[in-house]
């Protein structure tokens, strides 16, 4: 760092504490997954064998070297369970990333045709769900989609269903759940786009005889395209780790592979192979992060 | 053209109507005198006394809010370090991996962020508890502020610092006494984002935590398995009006600061 152009905040110590602090606890721990997804399960804590002996010196490591293992790796790609769950976990992203497509675009796109003054007071009521807990907004749909809850109750009386419809432990529980969770990720990407666009655009289609839905169809809509793709995967990446909603809502049938990884680690004590779902999981996920990064890059950029 | 078409009111009503109902419900349901979920027995508070006396409760809450604010404490400091120096520093060594570390937890799926922290307070051979979680909840909410910060520090005018330090300002007094009082919007923002999600944490926390220190998500998850209770719609309750009050409270604060810098930043150009 030159020393001729001083700037605020330009002293080592500012980028070296969060620096080591983020080493320390992002990517140290990463590689420390890394390795023992190569080791093996012994039944002493903790569970794994080998443990890398430093003091051992250069002997320690070749040692370390010879015991890693692929074996977690092979039980992975052995056992039919961990491939079903990752395409399950695919499944519930891409079809909730839809899903909050199609519900997400009216409601952002309505929120940006309302009056200037009124659209942060409503952006904000959309985002102000997303402040209170995950938790409480799954839990708050038991309340509502258990067997003698509020939705079979109405239901019944508008004589709609005759019998109380089991809607928990299912995938549509899921799907609500997921949606509910996830809109405010979806709507606010996609507001931001929306209401950058020029309305003299669509006065100039309007201008030149274009019908409404048309000028939607090739002016909106293709200059909103960025806003969706930043929602989209802004919802997709999380929603395939996702555990809570699944293991609150949906089935024990099949697994996402967030709780397969979970009951691996906490039922099974199966660390080795926790961490191979995890390293698993992270290359899946790493195409859709490295496109994330990119927009946020361009966002940052375009930013004056 | 700014006309409010029917079909634009309907799909925000409906929109908002989703968002907030069953929310709603909790709340009302919160205040039911029955222990049946469907059946309305009245308006009653006896869920809240009920709470009072579950001591489990209580300490969990008394240990999420002392994590909460522990950790949104550091995070506050290592997020607008990491902010400043993203923005200010300019280029330097690692750069690349810097950046890809303060905004990769932000996408990183929970149950990846925990296991890693985990094994590595294992490796590491600490003992589990308050510290660890602590650790845990600031590693994850730093990049929340790092984001808010930055985005605040890239709209800024870089003059008033230069001017600073053109007069002799040395560069930290110029942070302390020119910058910061102008971030700290941005700042205070980024400390409720943090204490809320860490309030709001369930999968890190129980992949960090140990013997006694169980925190209000994971008291209420472990409840929460076995059915619907009514106490835990009151706490639910309770947890909702302190969220909504902090947040109306935030934004006002980010708005009287917005007021004040348009109002200083006419006075600079007179």
């Amino acid at each position: 760092m030159s020393a001729k152009v001083k700037r605020v905040g330009g002293g080592r110590l500012t980028v070296l504490i969060p620096y080591l602090w983020l080493a320390a606890f992002f990517l140290v721990p990463f590689v420390i997954v890394v390795k023992i997804s190569l080791s093996q399960t012994a039944m002493a804590l903790p569970p794994y064998t080998p443990v890398l002996d430093v003091l051992a010196g250069w002997d320690g490591v070749k040692q370390f070297a010879a015991q890693l293992s692929l074996d977690s790796y092979r039980l992975l790609g052995s056992d039919e369970l961990y491939l079903n769950s990752y395409l399950k976990s695919l499944e519930v992203a891409g079809v909730s990333t839809a899903l909050l497509m199609l519900i997400g675009y009216p409601l952002a796109y309505g929120i940006a045709r309302c009056p200037r003054g009124l659209q942060p007071l409503l952006v904000m009521l959309v985002v102000l769900p997303f402040w209170t807990s995950f938790l409480i907004r799954v839990y708050a749909w038991i309340n509502i989609l258990q067997r003698d809850g509020l939705l079979n109750d109405v239901l019944m009386r508008l004589h709609l269903i005759d019998a109380p419809v089991a809607w928990l432990a299912s995938d549509t529980a899921i799907y609500i759940g997921v949606v509910y969770s996830y809109l405010p990720f979806m709507v606010l990407p996609l507001y931001a786009s929306l209401e950058k666009i020029d309305p003299s655009l669509i006065e100039a289609a309007a201008d030149l005889g274009c019908p409404r839905w048309k000028s939607f169809w090739r002016v909106t809509f293709p200059l909103s395209w960025p806003g969706l793709a930043a929602g989209a995967l802004l919802c997709f990446i999380p929603i395939t780790g996702e555990f809570v909603i699944p293991d609150l809502l949906g089935g024990s049938r099949s697994l996402m592979i967030g709780q397969t990884l979970w009951t691996e680690f906490f039922s099974n004590r199966d660390w080795p192979a926790a961490s191979a779902i995890a390293v698993a999981l992270l290359a899946l996920l790493l195409i859709p992060i490295l496109v994330y990064e990119r927009l946020q890059k361009c966002a940052i950029g375009e930013a004056p | 053209m700014q006309r409010t078409s029917a079909f634009n009111v309907v799909s925000v009503a409906l929109g908002l109507a989703f968002l907030y109902l069953p929310i709603a419900i909790l709340v009302i349901y919160s205040f039911n005198a029955s222990r049946l979920v469907t059946v309305w027995g009245g308006w009653s508070l006896e869920w809240y006394r009920e709470l009072l006396r579950d001591q489990a409760i209580l300490d969990a809450a008394w240990m999420s809010l002392r994590i909460g604010a522990l950790s949104a404490t550091a995070a506050t400091v290592l997020g607008t370090l990491a902010a400043v120096a993203l923005t200010r520093a300019g280029r330097f060594r690692g750069r690349l991996l810097f950046s890809g570390m303060v905004y990769a937890p932000l996408v990183m799926p929970e149950v990846i962020t925990g296991l890693s922290l985990l094994l590595l307070f294992v490796a590491a051979n600490v003992d589990r508890g308050f510290w660890t979680v602590t650790a845990a909840h600031t590693t994850l909410t730093m990049c929340f502020v790092t984001v808010i910060v930055q985005s605040r520090l890239i709209g800024f005018d870089r003059s008033l610092e230069e001017a600073a330090m053109d007069l002799g300002c040395p560069p930290l007094r110029t942070f302390l006494t020119v910058t910061l009082p102008l971030i700290l919007p941005a700042v205070a923002a980024g400390w409720m984002l943090a204490f809320s999600l860490s309030l709001d944490d369930l999968v890190i926390a129980s992949f960090t935590t140990g013997p006694g220190a169980t925190t209000l998500p994971i008291r209420i998850y472990s409840q929460v398995r076995l059915g619907v209770k009514p106490e835990i719609n009151a706490i639910c309750t309770i947890i909702v009006a302190v969220v909504a009050l902090a947040t109306i409270a935030s934004s006002l604060i980010v708005k009287r600061g917005a007021v004040r810098r348009a109002r200083e930043g006419l006075g600079v150009q007179v």
